[in-house]
């Protein structure tokens, strides 16, 4: 620093480097931090949990300690018919999401809903805990906030889980850990455009969707279509299986990679899936040889395939 | 190497660690080519190697980008500041063990990282792929050693006033470090929501605009004025340049996310200051292009040259994309298409990569003190990277077109698919021939090294290219 100019350059930088700092991560701060959560961002952030991509609970991303999604028909305490409700299960061990941890990311007012009527501080990470979406009112206006069940109803996670039953019961946060692990939002976004997407893939998310959800993988290189909302467009299950088995079964143009390896050793009935006959018979079906392509195998209750098709489904 | 690494400082000889990042970049450049023309492959053929996750196009895609990221441009970078910045300060570097340590760990934690990366191990936010951990060692035992080295290189230097290609060394270091670290801090605090997505992006824009973007030019600051002996064309452009690049390209992050629900202002504000990235640009090409007057045939006849001037020269249309295709009016015909990936390698494989392959030729055969084993193989390796290069983009730009002709029309996306599969094609050959040119390099610097004819003292190399 021989020179007099460089003591000036060196503050300058300082200053020109700091403002621009305070101008794109302070502000935008202020302004991301004060955005009330949504409906959607409720949901989301139950359903996915603490975190999607690598994590302390799940460090190799095999879905592990991830909350269950769950539709309830009946009250677990009491066994009571109640109106359908979507019940979010955190066993004992899984972590909360962002929300339940840290209340002031909800926004205020939900913030304050949900540890008032709904409980959230009592929430034992420990103990589990099961969680719901409930509506109430915040400054006279019509806001969703979350309450504790296992506080408030006095659900129990091993309850709640036997009364729903597996068919009930989606494993939505494992799936979303499966496209962050895969890569599925190498090619499909989750942010439709400002083009005819709104009308073919429906509406963009809104400001407060995505709150306590990480990551959000919105995907910047589209090779195939938005999935925002793809469980709207496409329900089934069944036509999700051959997709990701094979995509060529039901898109012959389609360049989407196979999935089948996410099937593991065992199908459903516990055989083990002979991949190698399977790729045969497909071979010849390609040829001309049979009239009908090889059955898609149906997966485990346990396996990856199932947490992707849950979470792709889960995508309205 | 690894008998360097327990050596006395005194005993390493200048210019070691230098040649090790000259190497371990190389290296790094096939491999990424590699996975790139492996990944383009499947995009092309989807059937192509099936039946494993280990090589799924979801798994290997960001080790593509990682490895040339981090590994080839990245290191070529260390290895030109472990030669130039000394050689500009008219000293020595401040520890040679110290570069050769950064080195070695930096060869280490980018096989861990990557091999990690490619089982699974991912944060799932683009261009800040890695776990959390390898951040932290990628901050600490990456970027902070070799910051530490050319600052004090910069520090003891010989000279009174410090060149150009230092400013842009000693702070790009400097930005580098700390646009990492904040940039990764989603995950190190768990951020979440669009805190995160924003953040995300806000790295993936900065890591460019204020490490691959100046560090590239910085280099070519040097090599055009050392080989061609004309003196830099104006200093106060460089100033220009310089303070420009602070002030405006540290600032358009947003500009990545039109479509999110990201507060107006800051998407205004990033149009703006991204339009403004044509400032450096232009005040940039035209120092290179005036500080090559009289000097123009050694546009063709030398190899350094060569490559210089055809990354500062691709310059030109990558800024003129870079601030328009980010203004509202454009962006949403082109976000998210094929357009901005042949962008993307225009900017990293066609301007960064010429400029810092000139570097690693330059600075290989100047420590060496080796005459190139080829010139000939050199000049393949330029023709295969520029034809292969412009393959590349050709293809993705109409990929790209036609990608955003579909998001406007109503056509089933499919057919979008269908449409593109012959530029798919024409990129994958693109890419290989870019991995092919890599590989004639590699062997041409091995050659190099192991026969080439040696440079008597007081002589360049460029002076003895087309002697015997």
């Amino acid at each position: 620093m021989a020179f007099r100019e460089y003591k000036i350059g060196a503050r300058l930088f300082g200053v020109a480097l700091g403002g621009s700092m305070v101008i794109t991560l302070y502000f935008p701060t202020v302004n991301m931090t004060s955005v009330a959560v949504t409906e959607i961002g409720l949901k989301k952030q139950l359903s996915y949990g603490r975190i999607s991509g690598f994590s302390y609970e799940d460090p190799f991303l095999r879905g592990e300690g991830k909350p269950k999604t769950v539709t309830l028909n009946k009250d677990p305490k009491t066994g009571a018919e109640i109106e359908p409700i979507e019940a979010y299960v955190f066993e004992p061990g899984v972590p909360f999401p962002s929300g339940i941890n840290h209340p002031r990311t909800l926004g205020a007012g939900i913030a304050q809903l949900s540890i008032d009527k709904g409980m959230i501080n009592e929430a034992n990470n420990k103990a589990g805990a099961v969680f719901v979406v409930s509506r109430g009112t915040s400054k006279g206006e019509t806001v969703t906030y979350i309450e504790n069940a296992s506080a408030t109803r006095g659900w129990q996670p091993s309850d709640v889980l036997t009364t729903a039953g597996d068919a009930n019961t989606k494993l939505i946060g494992s799936g979303k850990v499966m496209f962050v692990k895969e890569g599925c939002w190498w090619c499909h976004t989750l942010l439709p455009e400002q083009t005819q997407d709104w009308q073919y893939f429906g509406i963009p998310p809104r400001l407060g969707d995505f709150n306590g959800e990480s990551p959000t993988a919105f995907g910047s290189d589209r090779k195939a279509p938005d999935l925002l909302h793809v469980g709207s467009r496409n329900s089934s299950k069944e036509w999700m299986m051959m997709h990701f088995f094979n995509p060529r079964l039901v898109q012959p143009h389609s360049i989407m990679p196979r999935y089948d390896y996410l099937w593991g050793e065992k199908d459903a009935s516990g055989k083990n899936i002979d991949y190698s006959a399977w790729r045969t018979a497909y071979t010849e079906y390609q040829q001309g040889k049979s009239i009908y392509p090889p059955e898609v195998p149906n997966y485990a209750s346990e396996s990856q395939i199932r947490y992707l098709i849950d979470f792709v489904l889960s995508l309205k | 190497m690894f008998k360097y690494l327990f050596a006395k400082n005194e005993d390493i000889p200048p210019g070691t660690s230098a040649v090790y990042f000259g190497f371990s970049s190389i290296l790094w450049f096939v491999i990424g080519t590699g996975l790139g023309s492996f990944n383009a492959a499947k995009l092309a053929f989807p059937d192509f190697v099936t039946g494993s996750e280990f090589f799924s196009f979801g798994h290997m895609r960001q080790v593509h980008v990682m490895a040339v990221i981090f590994g080839w441009i990245s290191m070529a970078f260390a290895m030109a500041m472990m030669y130039i910045t000394p050689a500009l300060g008219n000293t020595k570097l401040w520890s040679e063990k110290l570069g050769v340590w950064n080195c070695f760990l930096w060869n280490f934690g980018l096989s861990l990282g990557l091999t990690l990366l490619w089982s699974g191990m991912t944060s799932g936010r683009e261009y800040s792929d890695f776990p959390w951990f390898i951040d932290l060692y990628i901050a600490s035992f990456i970027m902070l050693p070799m910051a530490i080295n050319v600052w004090m290189t910069i520090i003891k230097r010989r000279t009174q006033g410090i060149y150009t290609t230092n400013w842009f060394f000693g702070s790009g270091v400097f930005m580098v470090t700390i646009v990492f670290i904040v940039g990764n801090s989603p995950e190190w605090f768990n951020l979440t929501g669009l805190s995160e997505a924003y953040l995300t992006w806000w790295f993936a824009h900065n890591v460019l605009g204020l490490w691959i973007t100046p560090i590239a030019a910085a280099i070519a600051y040097y090599t055009v004025p050392k080989v061609t002996g004309n003196p830099l064309y104006s200093h106060r452009i460089g100033h220009l340049h310089f303070w420009s690049v602070v002030v405006f390209y540290s600032t358009p992050a947003a500009h990545h996310l039109m479509s999110a629900p990201l507060p107006e202002w800051l998407k205004s504000f990033a149009s703006v200051e991204g339009v403004l990235i044509l400032v450096p640009a232009i005040a940039f090409v035209s120092n290179l292009l005036l500080t090559m007057q009289g000097k123009w045939h050694m546009f063709v006849e030398n190899v350094e040259i060569k490559f210089t001037i055809t990354g500062v020269l691709m310059a030109i249309p990558l800024n003129m994309q870079g601030g328009f295709q980010q203004t509202r009016a454009i962006n949403w015909y082109v976000h998210g298409t094929g357009w901005i990936v042949a962008h993307a390698h225009l900017a990293l494989l066609g301007f960064s990569t010429f400029l810092e392959a000139a570097a690693v030729y330059y600075g290989l055969q100047t420590i060496l003190r080796r005459k190139l084993f080829s010139l000939a193989l050199a000049n393949f390796h330029f023709w295969f990277l520029l034809i292969g290069f412009s393959i590349y983009w050709v293809s993705m730009t109409i990929a790209g077109l036609i990608q955003g002709a579909g998001k406007i029309y109503e056509v089933p996306y499919i057919d979008v698919v269908i449409a593109e599969h012959p530029y798919m094609i024409a990129r994958w050959v693109g890419g290989t021939m870019v991995f092919t040119g890599n590989l004639v390099w590699l062997y041409n610097m091995y050659m190099t090294a192991k026969a080439g004819t040696e440079i008597p003292e007081g002589r360049l190399p460029h002076e003895l290219a087309y002697e015997r």
